[in-house]
């Protein structure tokens, strides 16, 4: 155990995370040049497009420092905020972590948010001023923030570049020095930290560990201690490239488990195994069942393809354990699931896995959170979805989730910055210069108002420079209302929302537009009303079409003619029909489009 | 292409001919020689009816007197003559090489040489601010004495002239509305002409429907010869190859350059459907319910009544019939009652 070391990488996206890591396993001979893929650890497809590491894993090198032998275990982390209870399970399973900064960009949200992680759970931070091959690189300046951050010698940071190779030696001596090696029992009774699972469709879930207590062997009798469920562990093993079956994985190391579990959500990160038959008596601490934040509906766009995006949203299942979801029907759109998202990326990569990987097209409707509403008589009641919210008649009060944002930003745009905020109903709570030109912003917020683009108008305004992290601090009281729209005077379930009272009356307006431009023209005039209640708020029509003919058909129009009406024909059949009025499919992501 | 007419003499099921139409590019410039050539070898594959329609297909330009002898001679006795408008701006903005003027006199010459039996084409929807010049264009045409007119609306293709100026803002899209509007005007002011609208875009004097057109509409077998010809008997629908060179080889090799496509029991319904209500004979709810095994009226008799309701369409004597507003909306109303097809084997 002395020769264990468990690491983690903090690092914001883009800082060279994953090709740092390609750089070690090089290193250390854990991949041949041959095996060598570029930016290894990412290994689904959607990840690397994204550059982003969405699934933790975990990878063993054998490094050989004046003699000795060093098992190290660097455990990868997702690098988005909608992962964050992820992160913190993977920093649990390590006793050091890497700072790595990006030395032509600086610190960013992300990083501290983690790095904050890491130093609540005790872990060593090695910091690591990295692509200094960069001309853009401000070494000094960078290392003062860092300095500033972590309060740390100056000579303590290392120089690296993952593209260049430099530093690559120092930082794995760094590990094995100033990493200490785990502490923990190996006699005591088995206490194994689960903090990621991997789906694999032949074999079962991986259960990939920590041991914090004892050690475990093959064909043991483990009982997973949240969820009470026991198995058999059919095969253990350490995570090379490929997995190594073992027959024991000691105490302190990191290793995976196969027992013959299907199903995803079977297995919660952050539980305990123990031995069946010599249980420890505690768990690890820090479980928390994963709850979804955001909730939105998907259907097929093809009513026919209900059974089919039922067995899609299955098979994600498998693998995804914090995707949660009903069946839900709504008049526009018909069969359909209620899904539960850890924030819009994860919501963002279901529909894309949808799309790629079962080749479904769907129809998502327009995201909440959860609300919390007590009636007038009384009752306790969540609402994710806007079809469950009770008239306003018999609402007492309506609560909504508030986050604490954190943003990071060059200190030119604090202006455009605090604009945004408070369009989006934030409270400035701490501004604090992290630099002369850097500045740190705080904002309570309505999780609601991040939801809806607000990611990328930050972006925008800071001109991709600000970063965002937020954490939710509770529910607080807010005016919100349920927003519907009505075509020739049938509500659109699909279309309606739940907003806050000051902000309805533009929405209505700007969603009366928007539906204007892409409901097509057809036998009647169309009115689009958006309505609280009995109110009507805003009002747009679509003109009667005034002809559909065309001037030719002769002997050699006619077989092309037909061919095309047939496939208008076949197009309008995608349509959803609402009362006598046919809408396109794309009217129902309008709603995403408003801002 | 009298080659051609050699291979494809047994495609019809008689061979009566009713009508001859000479068209599609600019027939007007064949030669005397080569016109009696075309002639004698459709005497001599078919049986041309004494009382034959034969058209050709003309730009004003082209009608000069000789040229109108020929045709006499030759048998022609009905012309369509491509004229658009007499209005000469709208000529030069659609590239037309002629005059107002020309075409008034193309007409005149025409009838002086005999052939009295007359249409000619206009064009509506032409970007204006008003309808004065359409209303000059149906008056000049009215005062010229013809039989028939079709009349189409201007249309916007992308990759042409028009769809580049719309694109690049040069010219506004056509609305609907504005088109929509020309259209009723001229229906109402040809009628009070005395001309009846017996197809969407064909209007006709003392019954002077264009035989050969109102053929296609009427599910009748027609045979055409020449690259891109679009030929029907019935059952199958086949087209020559448009490429003149190949077009060429192959006849040489008498081999037809055809691709012939085979209509299922739909789309024979959805043809008749969609050429049939655009004429004034509609379309018989026997006949539809003949092509489709029975299955029509079950299948569409919602729509039907949809149909009915909005004062779209009614049906009368047996037979399914635009209403006057309905003819706006002829393509709506057929395919709303298309049948799907069941698989294609
Ligand atoms: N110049 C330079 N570029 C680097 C270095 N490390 C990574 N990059 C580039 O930075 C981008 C992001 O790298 P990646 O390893 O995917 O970052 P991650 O998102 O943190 O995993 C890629 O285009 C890399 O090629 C470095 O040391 N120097
Ligand atoms: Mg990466």
């Amino acid at each position: 155990m002395k020769n264990i070391r468990n690491f983690c990488i903090i690092a914001h996206i883009d800082h060279g995370k994953s090709t740092l890591a390609d750089r070690l396993l090089e290193y250390t001979n854990t991949v041949t040049n041959r095996e060598m893929q570029a930016q290894l650890l990412d290994n689904m497809d959607l990840e690397r497009e994204r550059g982003i590491t969405i699934k933790s894993h975990a990878i063993q090198m054998d490094y050989i420092l004046a003699g000795e032998k060093y098992t190290l275990n660097l455990i990868d982390t997702p690098g988005h905020v909608d992962f964050s209870y992820e992160v913190s399970r993977s920093i649990a399973a390590c006793e050091g972590a890497l700072l790595l900064i990006d030395a032509s960009q600086g610190i960013e949200a992300q990083t501290i948010s983690n790095l904050y992680l890491a130093i609540n759970h005790d872990l060593i931070i090695i910091p690591v001023l990295n692509k200094i091959d960069l001309p853009g690189a401000m070494p000094e300046e960078v290392k003062d923030q860092i300095v500033d951050l972590i309060g740390c010698d100056r000579d303590e940071i290392i120089h690296a570049s993952g593209k260049e190779g430099i530093g690559v030696p120092d930082i794995l001596e760094a590990i094995v020095h100033r990493i200490p090696a785990p502490k923990g029992d190996p006699d005591a009774p088995l206490q194994a930290l689960i903090f990621d699972s991997v789906f694999n469709s032949y074999r079962g879930i991986e259960v990939i560990f920590r041991i914090k207590n004892g050690s475990v062997r093959k064909g043991d009798k483990v009982k997973f201690m949240a969820t009470g469920r026991e198995y058999q562990a059919d095969e253990i093993g350490t995570l090379r490239l490929q997995q190594q079956p073992k027959d024991v994985v000691e105490c302190g190391d990191v290793g995976y488990l196969i027992s013959g579990i299907k199903v995803a959500r079977e297995v919660k990160v952050g539980d305990t195994f123990t031995h069946t038959n010599r249980p420890s008596t505690a768990m690890i601490r820090g479980f928390e069942e994963v709850k979804p934040m955001v909730f939105a509906g998907i259907y097929p766009v093809d009513t026919s393809e209900y059974e089919e995006l039922r067995e899609a949203m299955e098979k994600l299942q498998l693998n995804d354990a914090s995707l949660v979801w009903e069946p839900e029907t709504s008049a526009a759109l018909g069969f359909g699931f209620r899904c539960g998202f850890l924030g819009m990326l994860h919501m963002e990569i279901i529909q894309e896995r949808l799309e790629r990987e079962f080749d479904m097209t769907v129809i998502t409707t327009v995201p909440s959170v959860q609300f919390r509403v007590t009636t007038t008589r009384g009752e306790n009641l969540k609402v994710s979805a806007p079809s469950e919210m009770p008239e306003p008649n018999f609402i007492s009060v309506i609560e909504e989730p508030f986050i604490n944002a954190q943003i990071i930003s060059k200190s030119e745009y604090v202006g455009a910055i605090m604009t945004l905020c408070m369009e989006k109903r934030g409270m400035l709570k701490n501004q604090i210069y992290l630099t002369s030109d850097r500045v740190e912003l705080q904002f309570s917020m309505p999780l609601a108002e991040v939801v809806f683009d607000f990611f990328d108008r930050l972006k925008t305004i800071s001109r991709g420079y600000a970063s965002l992290d937020y954490e939710l601090t509770g529910y607080e009281a807010s005016d919100m209302v349920k927003l519907d729209v009505m075509l020739n005077g049938d509500r659109v379930d699909a279309l309606s929302a739940i907003v806050h009272r000051t902000k309805a009356y533009e929405w209505g307006k700007k969603l009366c537009e928007k539906l204007r431009e892409l409901i097509p023209r057809q036998m009647f005039e169309i009115a689009i009303q958006a309505a609280i209640g009995q109110k009507i708020i805003a009002r747009e029509t679509v003109k009667a079409m005034r002809k559909d003919v065309l001037a030719k058909c002769y002997g050699g129009d006619i077989s092309r003619k037909r061919k095309l009406l047939e496939k208008q024909k076949k197009g309008k059949k995608r349509m959803r029909q609402v009362g006598n009025v046919e809408i396109p499919q794309e009217a129902f992501m309008a709603v995403l489009k408003i801002s | 292409m009298i080659r051609e007419l050699k291979l494809q003499r047994d495609y019809l099921p008689s061979d009566d001919l009713h009508t001859i139409y000479f068209g599609g590019g600019t027939p007007s410039l064949l030669s005397e020689k080569e016109l009696a050539f075309l002639m004698d070898a459709i005497k001599k594959q078919f049986h041309l009816k004494p009382d034959a329609e034969i058209t050709l297909e003309a730009n004003p330009d082209d009608l000069t007197e000789d040229t109108l002898a020929t045709l006499a001679d030759q048998g022609i006795n009905r012309l369509s003559i491509g004229i658009q408008t007499f209005h000469d701006p709208h000529l030069r903005f659609m590239n037309r090489l002629h005059t107002a003027s020309e075409a008034e006199e193309s007409v005149r010459r025409a009838q002086d040489a005999g052939i009295t039996n007359i249409s000619v084409d206009l064009i509506y929807a032409i970007p204006a601010e008003n309808d004065d010049i359409l209303l000059s264009d149906i008056e000049k045409a009215l005062a010229l004495g013809v039989e028939h007119i079709s009349a189409y609306c201007l249309t916007v293709e992308p990759k042409t002239a028009f769809g580049n100026w719309t694109k690049t803002g040069k010219m506004a899209p056509i609305e609907d509305e504005f088109a929509a509007r020309q259209f009723e005007v001229l229906i109402s002011k040809l009628q009070e002409g005395g001309f009846e609208q017996y197809e969407i875009s064909n209007f006709a004097r003392n019954q002077k429907y264009s035989r050969h057109n109102s053929a296609y509409w009427q599910r009748r077998p027609y045979l055409g010869v020449g690259p891109s010809a679009h030929s029907y008997n019935g059952a199958s629908r086949q087209y020559n190859v448009s490429n003149n060179a190949k077009y060429l080889e192959s006849i040489k090799n008498r081999v037809l350059p055809i691709t012939v496509e085979i209509l299922s029991m739909e789309d024979q319904v959805n043809e008749y459907l969609l050429t049939g209500l655009r004429t004034k004979w509609g379309c018989r709810l026997e006949l539809l319910q003949e092509l489709s095994g029975g299955s029509f009226l079950m299948k569409t008799g919602e729509e039907i009544f949809r149909l009915n309701e909005i004062g779209w369409l009614h049906s009368r004597d047996g037979l399914l019939l635009l209403t006057e507003k309905g003819k706006l909306f002829a393509d709506q109303v057929a395919s709303r009652l298309f049948l799907e097809q069941t698989k294609k084997g």
